[in-house]
C-alpha cells in the first residue's frame, strides 16, 4: 500500500516533507506535523478504529472534533502513561505516537463479543433492568460479572501517574471561550478597548469552523489566515492571554469559568515541559461564549458503518489536512453546508455520486452551483440504509415520502448533515435559559444568569459574517457593562465567500421512522437506535431524564453531543408533545472529559495535605519516636529504646512519670488568648464553670458545651491579668472551639469587649509531669518561686525559662506535681533540650501521646471526641461538678433543662475492670447484660478507652454504659476481639489508680 | 540559677531557599509580631503610641521605618517590626484595645521576581494583577490548603505570613508552583 494513498498533493496546510512515524495497533505508518490521529489514519486509508459498546458493531471516524463519540483509542508512552479513550480526533500525532483499538477481542477485524449484534434482539433499551432481574442467585455469580467485563471501554494505567500537574488562578475583564471567528473578533475589539482578555481554545491553532470553511474571505484575506494573524496580534498585546489547547469545561457561579490546558500531550517527549496540563481556574468580570456548534448525523439504517461521518468533518480533513475521506462520496443532508462539502471534494476530484438531500426544498443556488459541477442532485430523497460493513460501501436511495423504487449507489463514503446543534453547554452551565426556535428546531442561549454574552454559532449565527458580527456585538456589550474607558478601533469586519448553516433536521430520517426494525443510530457509543427511543416511550418513559437513563441515550464519554437533540425529537414525536414540552437533559461538566490529575493539582504526595510539625519535631526524631497522625499533626506516639515493643515502651514511660518524671510536647494544644475588660464574663458564658472570681495567677479546667448542653471540648483556662486570658483547648478542636467563641462573640454577646487570638502556635509546650517534676523545670526558671506554697497547683506565673519568656502553668493530668512550660516557639526545641539534659541524670525520660492516654485514663480524666461523642453532657461524664451552681447564664444551660438530658438512666462514664485482671478491652467493644440471650441481643454501652495500666497493674477501662452510676459492682459482658466470644467486666469508678492529695488537676 | 541558653530564635524554615525562572524565594528575617484589635475611637491614641498612622480599609497597609501596620479588618491589624517590638510601645497605653504577641505564631516567606504572581496565583485565588492588588495592599487570604496574609511591598515582591506549622507545606508549594511556567 502506498504511504498515505489518500494525501492528496497540493491540498491542506500540512507541509508535506513534516513526516511523522506512528503505530496504530501496532502497524507502523506515516502522517503529516499538524496532523490528528484520525486524519493521519484516514490519510491511511483506515476508517475502521473500534468497536462500539454494546453490539461491538465495527466503528470509523464520524467526527474532526472533540464531538467524537467513535474514534476512541489507547495512547501509550511507557507503562505508567497510557490514557484509554483518547478522541483519535483531537489527539495530535507525534512521532512515535503509538495508538490501539479498544473494545475488541482478539482483533479489530474479527470481534468474538459481535455476537451481541446477531443477539441485539435481547439486548434493546433497559435490558439491563430486565435482563438481570431473575433469578437473584444469578446476580452474583453471573450477571454482574457480565456487565462488568463489558461495561467501560478501554484500560486504565495501573502504574502511578509520573507526570505533575500544575493549577493556576487567573482573572480577566472578559474571558473568551473560543477563537473561531466569533470569539476572535470579540477578542479583538474588548482586548483594542483596554479590557484584559483571556481567550481559550481547545485547539491547538485559532479558526474553528474557518478550518473547513476554506472559502470564506474576512478583511480580504483567507478566513484560516485572518484568524492566525489575529491570533497572534492577540498573543502581543500584554492586556490578553491567550491560551490554545485549552478548553473551558465548566462554568460555576459569580463567573468562574475552569479551563484545563494541555501542556505535553502533543509533544513526542512529555518531559519536555515540567507539567503535563495545567487547570485554570478563572475569575472573569464578563464571559464571552464563542462556543461554535456542532454538526449532527442523521439517522439511518446502518448509519454507523466505517467511512461514513459527517459533512464538516470530511471538509476539515480535505481543506485542512489535504486528505480524502473517500473516493467516491455519497452526501445524504438536510442542511445547506454539506453541499459545500460536497462542491470542495468534487473540486479536488474526489467522485460525488450524488448529493441526497432529504429536503423538499434546497436553495436555487445550491443546486445551480451542482449542475455546474456536474454532481447528480436527489433533492426530496432519503437513505435509506448503507451497504458494507468494516466499511461502507454503497447507499440505498429513495424518496423521502416512501414511494418509488430504491436504487443501489456504490460509494467507499458517505458524508452526512442533519444541521447544527449549537454549543450551549456553557451557557447552560452557567446557569442561563435556553430557548427553542421552533423555525430552526434549535435551542438557543435565551436569558442569562450571570454577566455574559453568546456570540456565533452557539448563539443561532447562520454564517461566518454573522458570527464575526455577533463576536462584536458581544465585546462591546461587555465593554459598556465594564464601563471602559477606552474604544475599540475595530467595529465591522467584512468578510466574502463561506457557506450558510441553515437546514436541520432532528429525529430519525425517512426510512428510519416508527414500525422499520433497522439499526438507525441515535448514540453510536451507548448504541441507542432510533427504536430504542420509542420502546423507552412505550414502556412508560414519559420525562426526557428517564428515557436517557432507561436507554443510556448521551450518557456516554461524548454526553449526547451528537445525540441528544435526535433523541429528544423522536421520544417528543412518540408522546405528541412539542419538543420544548419534552424538556431537555442537564447539561454538566466537564464539557470534554478531564484528567484527574488536571483536578487533583499540585494537591499529591507532601502537598495533598498540609503536614504540621511542632517546633520539638526534631527532637523526637532523634530520639528515635514512632509518630502518630492527629490531625495534619505529627505527634511524637512513645519513643522505643533499643528491645522495646510498642507495649515495652509505653509501660516503661508510664511507671516512669509516675516514679520520677516525664516530658511531654503538648505543643499542639490549641490556645487562644481572650483580652479585654469583659474576657472573664465572656469564658463565663463559653464554659460551664465559673469564672468572673477566678483569681490573678490562677488556673481552672473548664468544660464548653454547644447550645443542646452536650460537651463540645474542654481545657485548661489561665488569668494573666484581670482583663487578658489564656485559654487551651484540645488539639482537635484549636480550629473549631476559636469559630465557636467567635461565632457567640459576633451573634449573642456582641456588647462585651472583648477580642480573641489565636496562640496555637505562639507558643511551644512542654509538660513536665511527675515527682521530679518540681526540680527539673526549677533548674531552669528564673524570677518564679517554685515552692508549693508560693506556686501551688492551678496556678500560672510568668517570668522566664532558660532565659526566655514562659507563662508556666502549674498543672497536671496524669495527677501528679507538675508544669506546662509555655515558651515562644522559635525557643521551644532549645528550651526542650535543656529541661531533657536535666531530666535524664534524674531518671526521667520523654513520653508520647500513648502514655499520656494512659496516664490520664488512671486517673479517670476524660479525652473530650473519645470519652465523648457529642451525646454525652457534663453530668453523663461524671463532671456535674465543673457546671457553675450559681450561674444564671451559659451557652448550654437551656439545653441541660431539656427532660430527655434530665432523665435517669442515661448513657453515664463509668469505669470497668477486667474479671480475669488479665484482658486488655477491646475500644469500641459492646457491653451487654447477658451473653447468651438471643442476637440481636440489647446493648447497654460501650468501651470508649482501654489499656493496659502497668501503675495499676491491670487492665483500665472507661465506657459508656445506660444507668452507669447505678452499676457500680455489676458484672456485665463486653463482646470480645474478632467476634470471639464476651470478656466478663465488672463496673466500677474512674479512679484506677489511689488518689493522693497532691490539689492536682487536669487539662 | 538558669543559665540562659540562647537568644537566637530557630526559623521554621531555617536555610531553605528555591530560585525558579523568574521568582525567587527566600525566607523574610525574624520580625516581632502583634495582632491589634481596636475601635474607631481608640486608633489615634494606638497610632501615635507604634508611630506608624494605621490604615483603616481593610487591605491596606502603612510602613514607617521597620514597622508594617497590615489593616486585616475593620478592626484588625498585623503589626510587624524587625527591630523593636510593637508590644513594648504598647504597655502603657490605656485606651480600650487587645494587642496579643504572634511573634512567634507566623513566619514569613518573600516571592519576588516577575512570576512571583502567578506562581503564587498557582494557589491564591485572588487577583494580583497591580490594578486590584497594588503595591501596599494586603489581604488575609489562603494559598492552596492553608490560610495566610499576603502583602506586596513591592510590584514584584510578595510577603506571605504564615502560620509557622504550615509554613513547610506553604514553601513547597511555592517551590512546586515555580517549577510551572506559563
Amino acid at each position: 500500500m502506498n504511504s498515505q494513498p489518500n494525501r492528496l498533493v497540493g491540498k491542506g496546510r500540512l507541509t508535506p516533507a513534516h513526516k511523522v512515524r506512528f503505530t496504530f495497533d501496532g502497524k507502523s505508518m506515516e502522517g503529516l506535523a499538524g496532523d490528528t490521529l484520525a486524519s493521519a489514519l484516514i490519510a491511511n486509508d483506515i476508517h475502521l478504529v473500534g468497536r462500539s459498546f454494546k453490539y461491538h458493531r465495527p466503528r470509523g471516524i464520524v467526527t474532526a472534533g472533540p464531538e467524537e463519540p467513535n474514534a476512541l483509542v489507547g495512547i501509550t508512552r511507557d507503562k505508567a502513561r497510557h490514557v484509554p479513550n483518547v478522541r483519535a480526533t483531537v489527539q495530535e500525532l507525534h512521532d512515535g505516537l503509538n495508538a490501539t483499538s479498544q473494545n475488541r477481542w482478539p482483533s479489530l477485524a474479527f470481534d468474538v463479543g459481535e455476537v451481541n449484534d446477531l443477539a441485539s434482539p435481547f439486548l434493546a433499551a433497559g435490558f439491563y433492568y430486565k435482563t438481570f432481574m431473575w433469578p437473584q442467585a444469578a446476580w452474583a455469580k453471573v450477571y454482574e460479572p457480565f456487565i462488568r467485563h463489558a461495561a467501560g471501554l478501554g484500560t486504565a494505567p495501573t502504574e502511578p501517574d509520573p507526570d505533575a500537574y500544575a493549577s493556576r488562578y487567573g482573572h480577566c475583564d472578559v474571558l473568551v471561550c473560543g477563537a473561531g471567528a466569533a470569539g476572535l473578533s470579540a477578542a479583538l475589539v474588548a482586548a483594542e478597548a483596554g479590557l484584559s482578555v483571556i481567550i481559550c481554545d481547545e485547539n491547538p491553532k485559532a479558526g474553528g469552523a474557518l478550518r473547513h470553511e476554506a472559502d470564506v474571505m474576512i478583511e480580504g484575506i483567507v478566513g484560516w489566515d485572518w484568524a492566525k494573524a489575529t491570533l497572534s496580534r492577540l498573543a502581543g498585546l500584554s492586556n490578553v492571554r491567550v491560551l490554545t489547547r485549552t478548553t473551558a469545561f465548566g462554568y460555576q457561579a459569580q463567573n468562574m469559568v475552569s479551563l484545563v490546558e494541555r501542556v505535553s500531550e502533543h509533544l513526542t517527549d512529555p518531559s519536555a515541559t515540567p507539567v503535563r496540563e495545567r487547570l485554570w481556574q478563572v475569575r472573569a468580570r464578563h464571559v464571552v461564549m464563542a462556543t461554535g456548534a456542532i454538526e449532527r448525523h442523521m439517522v439511518f439504517a446502518n448509519n454507523d458503518r466505517p467511512g461514513i461521518m459527517l459533512a464538516s468533518a470530511a471538509r476539515t480533513y480535505l481543506n485542512h489536512y489535504g486528505v480524502a475521506v473517500g473516493r467516491r462520496v455519497g452526501v445524504y443532508t438536510a442542511n445547506d453546508s454539506a453541499w459545500a462539502a460536497a462542491f470542495d471534494l468534487k473540486a479536488a476530484g474526489i467522485d460525488i455520486p450524488a448529493i441526497v438531500d432529504a429536503r423538499a426544498d434546497v436553495p436555487e443556488a445550491l443546486v445551480a452551483k451542482a449542475a455546474r459541477l456536474d454532481i447528480r442532485v436527489l433533492v426530496g430523497h432519503a437513505v435509506t440504509a448503507a451497504g458494507g460493513k468494516l466499511r461502507v460501501s454503497s447507499m440505498c436511495v429513495a424518496r423521502a415520502d416512501g414511494t418509488g423504487e430504491t436504487e443501489v449507489i456504490p460509494v467507499d463514503a458517505i458524508i452526512m448533515s442533519a444541521g447544527w446543534t449549537p454549543s450551549v453547554h456553557l451557557f447552560s452551565q452557567s446557569r442561563g435559559k435556553l430557548r427553542f426556535e421552533t423555525e430552526t428546531q434549535r435551542f438557543l442561549p435565551g436569558q442569562h444568569a450571570q454577566d455574559a454574552s453568546c456570540a456565533g454559532a452557539c448563539n443561532g449565527a447562520a454564517d461566518t459574517a454573522g458570527a464575526l458580527s455577533q463576536g462584536i456585538a458581544a465585546a462591546e456589550a461587555a465593554i459598556a457593562a465594564l464601563n471602559a474607558k477606552g474604544k475599540a478601533s475595530t467595529t465591522a469586519l467584512t468578510t466574502t465567500g463561506g457557506t450558510s448553516w441553515n437546514g436541520s433536521l432532528i429525529g430519525a430520517a425517512p426510512g428510519a421512522e416508527a414500525g422499520k426494525v433497522v439499526k438507525a443510530f441515535v448514540d453510536y457509543q451507548n448504541d441507542v437506535t432510533a427504536k430504542d427511543i420509542r420502546l423507552a416511550v412505550q414502556e412508560g418513559m414519559h420525562s426526557i431524564e428517564h428515557v436517557k437513563r432507561f436507554t443510556t441515550n448521551g450518557m456516554a464519554t461524548d454526553q449526547g453531543k451528537l445525540s441528544n437533540m435526535h433523541g429528544l425529537a423522536i421520544a417528543a414525536e412518540v408522546l405528541g408533545k412539542p419538543i420544548p414540552e419534552v424538556g431537555l437533559t442537564t447539561f454538566r461538566q466537564p464539557y470534554t472529559p478531564v484528567t484527574f490529575g488536571a483536578i487533583v493539582g499540585h494537591a499529591r504526595g507532601a502537598l495533598f495535605d498540609p503536614t504540621r510539625r511542632t517546633p520539638i519535631h526534631d527532637a523526637h526524631v532523634k530520639a528515635g519516636a514512632v509518630f502518630e497522625d492527629v490531625g495534619q499533626w505529627k505527634r511524637p506516639w512513645y519513643y522505643p529504646r533499643a528491645g522495646e515493643d510498642m507495649h515495652g515502651a509505653v509501660n516503661r514511660e508510664c511507671v516512669t512519670v509516675r516514679k520520677t518524671a516525664g516530658l511531654f510536647d503538648a505543643s499542639t494544644l490549641g490556645k487562644i488568648e481572650v483580652v479585654g475588660p469583659d474576657a472573664a464574663a465572656f469564658l463565663d458564658l463559653i464554659y460551664t464553670n465559673p469564672f468572673m472570681k477566678l483569681g490573678v495567677g490562677r488556673l481552672r479546667y473548664g468544660i464548653m458545651c454547644r447550645e443542646d448542653g452536650f460537651i463540645y471540648d474542654d481545657g485548661v483556662v489561665g488569668r494573666l491579668a484581670e482583663d487578658r486570658f489564656h485559654v487551651t483547648t484540645t488539639t482537635g478542636g484549636a480550629a473549631r472551639v476559636l469559630n465557636h467563641m467567635e461565632d457567640y462573640l459576633q451573634t449573642e454577646f456582641p456588647h462585651l469587649d472583648v477580642w480573641l487570638t489565636s496562640v496555637s502556635e505562639q507558643w511551644a509546650v512542654i509538660a513536665v509531669q511527675g515527682p521530679q517534676a518540681a526540680a527539673i523545670v526549677g533548674a531552669h526558671v528564673d524570677g518564679i518561686d517554685m515552692s508549693a506554697d508560693a506556686f501551688p497547683m492551678m496556678s500560672v506565673r510568668e517570668g522566664r525559662i532558660c532565659g526566655v519568656p514562659t507563662r508556666l502553668f502549674r498543672m497536671s493530668f496524669a495527677g501528679e506535681d507538675g508544669f506546662e512550660v509555655n515558651v515562644p516557639a522559635d525557643h521551644g526545641r532549645a528550651v526542650w533540650d535543656a529541661l531533657m539534659a536535666t531530666a535524664e541524670p534524674l531518671g526521667a525520660c520523654a513520653y508520647g501521646t500513648e502514655a499520656m492516654h494512659v496516664l490520664r485514663a488512671e486517673k479517670g480524666f476524660i479525652i473530650v471526641g473519645q470519652d465523648t461523642d457529642g451525646t454525652v453532657t457534663p453530668q453523663d461524664a461524671g463532671l456535674a461538678w465543673a457546671i457553675g451552681k450559681n450561674k444564671t447564664d451559659f451557652v448550654g444551660i437551656r439545653g441541660l433543662k431539656r427532660p430527655d438530658l434530665m432523665a435517669s438512666g442515661r448513657r453515664q462514664l463509668v469505669g470497668l475492670m477486667s474479671a480475669d485482671g488479665s484482658t486488655v478491652l477491646e475500644e469500641g467493644a459492646q457491653l451487654v447484660a447477658d451473653p447468651n440471650q438471643k442476637v440481636p441481643m440489647t446493648m447497654i454501652g460501650w468501651v470508649t478507652s482501654s489499656y493496659w495500666s502497668d501503675n495499676a497493674g491491670m487492665p483500665i477501662a472507661m465506657a459508656l454504659l445506660e444507668n452507669g452510676f447505678a452499676r457500680t459492682g455489676e458484672k456485665l459482658y463486653a463482646s470480645a476481639a474478632g467476634g470471639a466470644g464476651f470478656v466478663e467486666v465488672i463496673v466500677r469508678d474512674t479512679q484506677f489508680l489511689p488518689t493522693q492529695k497532691t490539689g492536682a488537676d487536669h487539662g | 540559677m538558669a543559665e540562659p541558653i540562647t537568644a537566637i530564635r530557630a526559623h521554621p524554615l531555617a536555610g531553605r531557599v528555591h530560585a525558579g525562572s523568574g521568582v525567587a524565594i527566600t525566607l523574610a528575617p525574624e520580625a516581632f509580631r502583634i495582632n491589634l484589635r481596636a475601635r474607631a475611637d481608640a486608633l489615634a491614641t494606638l497610632s501615635g503610641a507604634l508611630s506608624v498612622e494605621l490604615a483603616t480599609m481593610p487591605g491596606q497597609s502603612v510602613t514607617a521605618g521597620n514597622r508594617l501596620a497590615l489593616c486585616l479588618g475593620p478592626d484588625e491589624w498585623l503589626v510587624i517590626d524587625v527591630k523593636n517590638h510593637p508590644l513594648t510601645d504598647l504597655a502603657a497605653v490605656e485606651v480600650l484595645h487587645s494587642a496579643v504577641d504572634v511573634s512567634d505564631r507566623n513566619t514569613a516567606i518573600l516571592v519576588s521576581g516577575p512570576s512571583a504572581a502567578d506562581v503564587i496565583n498557582a494557589g491564591c485565588p485572588r487577583d494580583l494583577s497591580l490594578a486590584a492588588f497594588p503595591v501596599g495592599a494586603c489581604a488575609r487570604t489562603i494559598f492552596g490548603k492553608v490560610e495566610v496574609v499576603l502583602h506586596r511591598p513591592r510590584a514584584t515582591v510578595f510577603r506571605m505570613e504564615v502560620w509557622r506549622s504550615f509554613s513547610d507545606y506553604a514553601f513547597q508549594l511555592l517551590a512546586e508552583a515555580a517549577r510551572d511556567q506559563a
